[in-house]
């Protein structure tokens, strides 16, 4: 069963109108709340005039991601929630108006700028999710070659994998690999590159990498659990093959575990319940993610601590928690086992640190790669972003694409400055 | 209740509000459904020679999402036989005995035809004439409508000629196609018209097709000027009302004034009221959302005259005249400064930026620690909701340099934000004339303006 996306595009009334309800802000607080800083008013002011090509264009401008980020950005915690008229009406709908802007592009395969003349320099993207993908953009604007190394099949890193299609078909992730191929990058896919990348001749490097697999839980019976992120690239890529179960446990609760949670749900799974440690309050959810899974009918089993899988004739049968207190850490009470009844269960919680890190040799803080302003790592030349360096919830997205922005703008600065 | 009752130049009618000359009362069966709906009168669709139509008669300007800011058309008079038009003028006067029905009538310049129609009209038991010296297109090019009332000495010589036989009250409707509306008023109120109506259509093109490249409306590929109306013309309107009723000729000639272009809502039919006009014409209102508009003309009119204590249309006809002047006699000295409330203000800083690029540059931005800051002066590195609500600067206004233009405050999104708030200048009250008067130097040579403003203490920024 393949899963629509949740939000229907405006029409062209809806857009115009909304777009006309936009009062054009001087140095309006929306485009400061952007992590991309796309000037949003001067966009939808386009909209209003029916001058589509300047509203993709000004999204391009600051973030070639736009078709990504219009559906997948925490607007409510960013343009949206810093609308003016977000006090006492409703804020402007920035994020449906910069799809609407995106698709019009999408549909005339629009190319953002053309690419600058060739420079002679090379340089070479590890990992084709946004944050590689936009470096790449901006680096291809610059004149740069660009060779973009993705270790899995497709490009689009999580916004092909790990976005559930409620928010974004996988279709609009590929597109804008294409877009991005367009504008002369080279996208090398089922590439996985090792030390050897330091000395084959590029003028500089990006490391977008993202994160690792979820990480094990050290639990009997662990192997009869989905991994969330694999959960959801089968739900998004091949998801005639994903069986849901009846009665579905999600342990974390997270923006990945709401993800996959909803998915279930949506699957058709009878039942579904979250399993969290702590309670409501420490979820690392966004509220406004927490408040949609309710509405979703996902249960939450709070204070409970996975502890063993229980497996009976080759099947899930159920997993046995113990209770938690939270000291404010969570700590087990001894002897207070208790079994969630389930037939299939998926973990999302977090990712393991990027692994490439150590291969190359790159200094790391808490094991995410450390880096300076410029986001330059240790090595010279090298440089990082994206969720190898940060992670930031569901706004990781658009903030990978500011960091590819800004790490070619250094890159360019550097390789400029040598030549 | 306020009494909404009118008698116009003796017509009586239960409310102010006619549909004026136009599509909206082309025929007996609209026009039945009107005074259903409420409409004190109605003015005739024009009757006169025959005409034959075109199709796309209609342009319109949108602005903003808003539909119909202002219609254009060129529409000619009634393509309806005469016959027709005369046998359903009189069964609709027999149905609504209390409704003013006004005949709208043009031919060709003949005292014949002139006198012929005015009896043909008159035998309907119609209340009155109304005289079409306006239509812009069409007409005008056969010697009629505009063309007449472009010419003051025709517009005189064609009134009288009607006036010769009519018994019944004639309004003479003007022309806003021309450069003084007191000119032509005066010249029908010579040849003996018992009222005005203004302001006809404006000349107008409304827009070019930017995929076809036509005019619009386009009539198989061409287009012309045609009459604009609507909310956009109702500044216009009000101009030349005021001008009608400040004139001393016009405005102590005690002839009454029908008042439209542009009445959309009851406020805007209050405006014409306080500005002299004591009956009111509609039409694109109508046009845009049908008869009903006139239940919220009517109702909304008698609710504001009872807030405001006034029982009769005739306690409000002309009361704001007295508030017309000229430039020169303006007080020099007056001084309003504008006011930003700090807790209504949503930050959107479109005073900010009018003031600063095209008015006075007398606003500020402020940070929470009372300093000016430059505009998009926060740091591209950090983003958010909250980063950007709290760090978001405050409008303020210099009140000390502030010259009053009230820019800032037309601007505005959020009702009583901004505020012109009269304050002392410590100069005595003066006018331009006096200062022309007593300075008559001031007008032509800059020093000696020099001089005047250095000994009032008045500062130009």
């Amino acid at each position: 069963m393949k899963i629509a996306e949740e939000l229907p595009p405006l029409s062209s009334h809806e857009a115009v109108v909304e777009a006309n309800r936009c009062l054009f802000c001087y140095d309006a607080p929306c485009a400061q709340a952007c992590p991309t800083h796309i000037d949003i008013p001067r966009f939808i002011k386009k909209i209003s005039t029916a001058n589509l090509t300047g509203s993709a264009r000004t999204i391009f401008d600051s973030n070639l991601l736009g078709a990504t980020c219009a559906r997948v950005c925490p607007v409510q915690e960013l343009c949206e929630g810093a609308c003016v008229l977000g006090a006492e009406h409703k804020p402007i709908a920035i994020g449906r108006l910069q799809r609407y802007a995106m698709d019009y592009a999408a549909a005339k395969a629009m190319l953002p700028f053309r690419p600058g003349p060739a420079r002679g320099s090379r340089v070479a993207v590890i990992g084709a999710g946004p944050a590689g993908l936009s470096c790449a953009g901006e680096l291809a604007r610059r004149g740069h070659a660009v060779t973009v190394f993705e270790k899995r099949a497709l490009g689009g890193g999580l916004s092909t994998y790990g976005i559930i299609a409620l928010r974004e078909p996988v279709e609009v992730a590929l597109a804008e690999v294409r877009m991005i191929e367009r504008l002369g990058v080279e996208v090398k896919t089922g590439v996985e590159v090792g030390r050897e990348i330091l000395t084959a001749g590029f003028d500089a490097i990006f490391v977008s990498t993202g994160l690792g697999a979820t990480p094990l839980l050290g639990i009997p019976g662990e192997e009869w659990i989905a991994d969330g992120l694999d959960y959801i690239s089968r739900s998004k890529l091949h998801p005639d093959e994903l069986e849901p179960g009846r009665n579905v446990l999600v342990i974390g609760a997270g923006n990945t575990a709401i993800d996959c949670a909803t998915i279930a749900k949506r699957l058709g799974s009878e039942r579904v319940t979250m399993v969290y440690r702590r309670t409501e309050k420490e979820m690392t959810a966004y509220e406004h993610e927490y408040s949609f899974v309710k509405n979703e009918g996902v249960g939450f089993e709070f204070l409970a601590q996975p502890v063993r899988v229980i497996v009976a004739a080759g099947e899930v049968t159920a997993l046995e928690c113990l209770r938690t207190e939270l000291t404010p850490h969570p700590v087990p009470v001894p002897g207070s086992e208790f079994l969630l009844p389930a037939d299939q269960i998926i973990k999302a919680v977090g990712q393991e640190r990027p692994s490439l890190a150590s291969v190359l040799g790159l200094s790391t803080e808490r094991g995410l790669i450390a880096v300076d302003k410029n986001l330059e790592t240790n090595i010279p030349g090298v440089f990082a972003g994206g969720d190898c360096i940060r992670i930031k919830g569901a706004a990781s997205t658009v903030m990978a694409v500011q960091d590819g922005k800004l790490a070619a703008a250094a890159i360019h600065e550097k390789v400029t400055a040598h030549g | 209740m306020a009494d909404l009752r009118i008698k116009f130049a003796g017509i009586e009618s239960p409310n102010p509000f006619w549909l004026a000359s136009a599509p909206p009362t082309n025929s007996g069966a609209q026009i039945h459904k009107a005074f259903e709906a409420g409409w004190g009168g109605a003015v005739w669709k024009t009757i006169g020679p025959p005409v034959l139509n075109v199709s796309n008669r209609y342009g319109a300007w949108h602005y903003g999402g808003q539909k119909m800011l202002a219609i254009n058309n060129v529409e000619l008079i009634s393509d309806r036989p005469l016959e027709k038009n005369l046998r359903e003028i009189r069964d609709l006067k027999r149905a609504w005995p209390d409704r003013a029905v006004i005949v709208s009538a043009m031919v060709e310049s003949k005292p014949e035809a002139w006198h012929t129609i005015v009896r043909q009209i008159e035998d309907t038991g119609a209340d009155g004439i109304e005289l079409n010296y306006g239509c812009p297109h069409g007409m005008s090019e056969r010697g009629m409508g505009s063309a007449v009332g472009q010419v003051p000495e025709y517009c005189e010589q064609i009134t009288s000629w009607v006036k010769a036989v009519a018994k019944i009250p004639v309004i003479v409707k003007l022309t806003p196609n021309i450069t003084n509306i007191v000119v032509p008023a005066q010249a029908a109120l010579r040849a003996g018209a018992d009222a005005l109506s203004l302001i006809n259509t404006i000349n107008s093109i409304v827009a070019v097709d930017l995929d076809t490249l036509e005019l619009v409306p386009s009539i198989g590929g061409k287009g012309g000027h045609g009459g604009y109306a609507g909310p956009a013309v109702k500044p216009i309107a009000l101009n030349m009302l005021a001008a009608l009723g400040s004139d001393s000729v016009v405005g102590s000639s005690g002839k009454p004034i029908s008042g439209m272009g542009g009445i959309s809502t009851w406020q805007d039919a209050a405006e014409f009221l306080l500005l002299g006009a004591s009956s009111l014409q509609v039409c694109t209102a109508a046009m845009h959302y049908g008869y009903r508009i006139v239940e919220d003309m009517i109702d909304g009119l008698s609710n504001w005259m009872d807030s405001k204590g006034f029982a009769s249309i005739y306690d409000i006809r002309g009361k704001s005249l007295q508030r017309v002047s000229e430039f020169q006699h303006f007080d020099l000295s007056f001084k309003a400064v504008a006011r930003i409330d700090q807790e209504r203000c949503i930050k959107c800083n479109l005073c900010y930026v009018a003031c600063n690029d095209t008015a006075h540059q007398c606003i500020d931005l402020l940070d929470s620690g009372g300093k000016v800051v430059a505009p998009y002066a926060w740091a591209v590195t950090l983003n958010g909701k909250q980063e950007a609500i709290s760090s978001r600067p405050q409008p303020v206004v210099r009140e000390h340099d502030c010259v009053g233009c009230r820019l800032c405050y037309n601007v505005c999104p959020v009702e009583k934000c901004i505020e012109m708030v009269e304050v002392p200048s410590g100069r005595e009250s003066v006018t331009w004339s006096e200062v022309v008067r007593d300075h008559c130097a001031v007008t032509e040579d800059w020093e000696a303006m020099k001089t005047y403003r250095d000994a009032h203490g008045i500062e130009i920024h």
